[in-house]
């Protein structure tokens, strides 16, 4: 019998396997970086440096300049009031949008979890599917009809359009987190004695908590970002940030000022990355439940 | 003694309860019949019209989709969607699976790294794509960069290029999208059952087998899903596409999408725009449908969620 | 020669150290059960001899080898695991010839391992079919053929029977054991919870309580003698019943003693000499009473019967003890009924108050 020398814990030499996981990790988080540091480095140097250094370099020489003239001087097409023009819309457009479209959204969900609706099912399976089908099939029309109501070009017309384009979502989640409660609950509620109305605002709107963070996450994020819908619906005076911004850079003739355009692009994905990095979990859980539909 | 309750009286009274949910369901219902029914039929029936600035309601049939047919920046942008399509799908999909494999493996700052694949999807398109036009301006971004370092001869004037612009927009693109697709598939990951792990060691299959033999088909469900969710993202690129290059240069990075809107407010060829958007309406239902069938259809086995 | 040999091991397990230097020694062709409740170790017992966690100190042998630092398909095993793990997206036929095609075994070897295992577990039939197309009962038992067929020469078990139901546990409970008899010369090592799988299955069987061996012995053993407190009362079913008193000095002898009752304990095997004044519990097992005997315990009284049929459960009281008594289900006893309860000395067990070990 061999002397018995293997015992206790095997040594761990690293093996290459490991060292390969984390190069691979390190170089995708690299890559994931790149852009966020080449946006906030650009947006304090000047132009020289922009021109003569490099796009990596750290600024010899940081300014902040850039940020106050993207947001009070930048020109978006004929007026150069900066991009807090388009913050300001941006946040007047957020706001009855994201209040709006959650509430219908879970009082869609709740009816359709509780209350038998001749026909419900049928909606919502259409509204799942329209979720799924790009804009430019719906926007002509809908373009026609605003007009004809005159809430073309309005503040009116974009909240209810990111109302009518948020529903399929809004729906969903509610849908699902109220068919997960306890039917009994519900039953509770009714030989209560309560009716519609105070069932919803009294036992199920109180329990959705999660659900309306996840709700408030997704909607704040996507309304914030959209840009095909603000640029057709909103009208000149309400153009959103997102608006602005590709104004900004991208209609100006002769040199940029690359600088002044890339503080004006942190200035607008300032919000949802802020609501992102405070978030954490919730992000994702409103990921999984938004893409994991059905 | 049984009492028959007259009929009406019960739907009344039916009528009556449900009356407040239906109700409730009035908004979803003028949302779907109006707009997710109405306008997409309206949008189909713009198309068999000669509409120019305004609709016209006369019937010219399958006369724009000929236009469209012979209309070379709708050519180029039917081509441009589908290489972005397939190197989109296929760089996301298999980026994807490779962080989200790479991140289980317990690693030690796995928090941090996921906040980080995750973060651009927190962003517009718009910013994206603006970020990423700067950095690979071919003057001043990543082209000077490598040259300032040394190597001369290096160029990278995709964005530029009629030829490689489409490559710069799914760089862009898959740079965005990833995350999320990485957070299904972890997800996927993290519902493999942990004995499964272990009868694989016994039996000595090795760890790239157990990936590819095992998990994978685990994971099918949900590479299916992200890939519907990547092929509607890709029908649907716009904003990217005017924030990156506005189609450019010249139209060499046409998509669909844009060729609806420019057709619809610049050229004021509402029944061209209108063919192109019916156009894009049958390639999602193209794709949707299988996968809705496969679902829910008759021979569907209930999934446990 | 033993097969399986855990010496003086530790175990690392979660940043938190878990055994102590445990030892234990497997018998070849046995059939050894680590029994006991969630927590005790058990599992981390048979992962660690599986290869599946490290050992941080001390070594395992299986056979003449030491195996401490070899991969869970070097050690010559296989494994049976609570919640099956078969491989979903493959046929029956697929997972058990997975392992042997990954370890380049021939076609044809496969080809007869497979249906030996396939015949000896009653699923020919199911070859074709897919997990999700299998009962919990078929599905385990293609676990157990997926064990089968690498030929190990030491099977463990980790809580197979654990999700099945009472009907399907028993019937699986039996192909196992008719197994571990056909299969003479592979060791097997069991783990569960469940003291009746234990008492019907094991050669011998290692009670674990807080990541220590407690007692390790036959089944009679551990039945008849168990080594302390916990064992006596986790083994057998219905409890065993518990007395706490003291010992006594009495003019015949040592005795034990309740409140006013005293119980002479001549006959009784001490292992030490007995010290008066010491706190001890009486064990004593409910078929080992008997009822209106020469009881040297009166003023009982019946409180509650159990009918099972075959005997009855007799819970009886004297107003400070309870007593449950097992006897013939064809004696008539009814509720309020009085009773004198006959304790035989020489079939009691006697433990430490302080600590549990027996005396």
């Amino acid at each position: 019998m061999t002397a018995a020398e293997p015992a206790g814990r095997r040594p761990r030499h690293v093996t290459w396997g490991r060292i390969g996981v984390y190069a691979f990790l390190l170089a995708s988080a690299l890559f994931f970086l790149l852009p966020l540091w080449i946006m906030l480095l650009t947006s304090v140097k000047t132009m020289d440096e922009i021109r003569l250094g490099n796009i990596l370099a750290l600024p010899a020489d940081p300014t902040f300049q850039p940020w106050i003239a993207a947001w009070s001087e930048a020109c978006t097409g004929l007026a150069c009031d900066g991009i807090q023009v388009g913050f300001w819309n941006s946040v007047r457009i957020l706001i009855p949008s994201v209040i709006l479209s959650i509430l219908i959204g879970a009082l869609n969900g709740y009816a359709l979890s509780f209350w038998r609706v001749r026909g419900a099912e049928v909606l919502f399976a259409v509204l799942l599917i329209g979720a799924f089908i790009p804009y430019q099939v719906f926007l002509y029309p809908l373009v026609r009809l605003f007009s004809v109501f005159g809430i073309y070009n309005s503040l009116t017309g974009i909240v209810i359009v990111h109302i009518v384009f948020g529903m399929p979502i809004m729906t969903l989640l509610f849908r699902n987190f109220y068919s997960s409660l306890p039917r009994e609950l519900f039953n509770a509620a009714r030989i209560d004695g309560g009716g519609f109305a105070t069932i919803f605002l009294r036992v199920m709107l109180p329990m959705s908590t999660p659900m309306l963070i996840v709700a408030v996450i997704l909607q704040v994020t996507g309304i914030w970002n959209d840009f095909i819908l603000g640029l057709t619906f909103a009208g000149r005076e309400n153009l959103p940030m997102t608006v602005q911004l590709n104004n900004i850079v991208n209609s100006v003739q002769g040199e940029r000022a690359y600088n002044v355009d890339m503080a004006a692009t942190v200035l607008t994905a300032l919000v949802p990355l802020v609501v992102y990095f405070a978030s954490g979990r919730w992000f994702v859980r409103g990921i999984a439940a938004g893409a994991v539909k059905g | 003694m049984a009492i028959a309750i007259p009929i009406p009286v019960r739907r009344r009274r039916t009528i009556t309860r449900r009356l407040p949910a239906m109700l409730a369901l009035v908004p979803a219902a003028i949302a779907v019949v109006v707009v997710y029914l109405g306008c997409m039929l309206w949008t189909v029936r713009l198309s068999f019209t000669s509409s120019k600035l305004l609709p016209t309601l006369d019937f010219v049939g399958l006369e724009q989709y000929e236009r469209l047919l012979g209309n070379a920046r709708f050519l180029i942008s039917v081509q441009n969607v589908v290489i972005f399509g397939a190197l989109f799908l296929i760089g996301c999909l298999v980026l994807g699976f490779l962080l989200a494999v790479f991140i289980d493996q317990r690693v030690r700052v796995e928090g941090t790294l996921r906040t980080i694949y995750l973060y651009p999807h927190a962003m517009s398109f718009i910013v994206t794509g603006l970020v990423w036009q700067w950095f690979l301006n071919p003057t001043l971004g990543l082209q000077k960069l490598v040259q300032d370092a040394g190597w001369q001869s290096f160029t990278f004037d995709w964005l530029v290029n009629k030829q490689m612009v489409v490559y710069t927009l799914v760089i862009a693109g898959v740079w965005q999208f990833v995350g999320l697709i990485m957070a299904i598939l972890l997800a996927g990951l993290r519902g493999v059952e942990e004995d499964l792990w272990k009868a694989a060691r016994v039996d000595g299959i090795p760890t790239w087998r157990v990936y590819v033999s095992i998990v994978l088909p685990i994971l099918r469900p949900m590479v299916i899903t992200s890939t519907v969710l990547l092929a509607i993202a890709v029908v649907k690129v716009y904003d990217l596409v005017v924030a990156m290059t506005n189609g450019g240069p010249g139209t060499s990075s046409e998509m669909p999408a844009k060729f609806v809107m420019d057709h619809l407010f610049e050229r004021a060829n509402v029944g061209l725009a209108m063919a192109c958007a019916t156009f894009m309406l049958i390639t999602v239902i193209a794709v949707l449908a299988p996968w809705l069938y496969s679902q829910y259809g008759p021979r569907a086995r209930r999934r446990p969620a | 020669m033993s097969t399986v040999s855990v010496r003086d091991v530790t175990v690392a397990f979660e940043s938190v150290r878990v055994f102590d230097r445990l030892s234990l020694d497997v018998e070849q062709g046995e059939l050894l059960v680590l029994l006991g409740p969630s927590g005790c170790g058990k599992s981390t017992l048979l992962n660690a001899i599986a290869g599946l966690l490290e050992v941080e100190t001390g070594q395992i042998w299986i056979g003449d080898r030491n195996v401490t630092w070899d991969e869970p398909k070097d050690r010559g095993i296989a494994m049976v695991f609570q919640s099956y793990a078969l491989y979903p997206r493959m046929n029956v036929r697929g997972n058990l010839s997975f392992g042997l095609r990954m370890a380049k075994t021939p076609k044809d070897e496969i080809d007869r391992r497979v249906a030996q295992a396939a015949s000896m577990l009653h699923i020919e039939q199911l070859l074709d079919r897919r997990p999700d197309q299998l009962s919990g009962g078929q599905r385990q038992r293609v676990a157990i053929g997926r064990a089968l067929v690498r030929d190990a020469a030491v099977f463990l078990f980790d809580e197979p029977l654990s999700n099945l139901d009472a009907q399907l546990r028993n019937e699986l409970r039996d192909e196992i054991k008719r197994l571990h008899h056909r299969l003479a010369a592979t060791t097997m090592i069991y783990v569960t919870h469940d003291q009746i799988e234990a008492m019907t299955l094991a050669d011998r069987i290692a009670v674990m309580k807080d990541q220590k061996i407690q007692q390790l012995g036959t089944p009679l053993d551990l039945y008849y003698r168990p080594a302390n407190l916990f064992v006596a009362g986790f083994v057998g079913s219905p409890r065993m019943n518990f007395v706490e008193g003291t010992l006594e000095q009495a003019e015949t002898g040592p005795a034990f003693a309740a409140g006013k009752r005293h119980l002479p304990l001549d006959g009784y095997p001490f292992t030490r000499p007995p010290e008066p004044g010491r706190a001890v519990t009486l064990g004593i097992r409910p078929e080992h009473i008997a009822l209106n005997g020469a009881g040297n315990w009166d003023g009982f009284t019946v409180d509650i019967v159990e009918p099972l049929g075959a005997d009855n459960l007799v819970w009886c009281t004297d107003g400070g003890l309870s007593l449950e008594v097992r006897t013939s289900g064809e004696q008539a006893i009814r509720p309020g009924m009085p009773m004198a309860l006959g304790i035989d000395p020489r079939r009691v067990s006697l433990f430490a108050a302080e600590g549990g070990e027996r005396l």
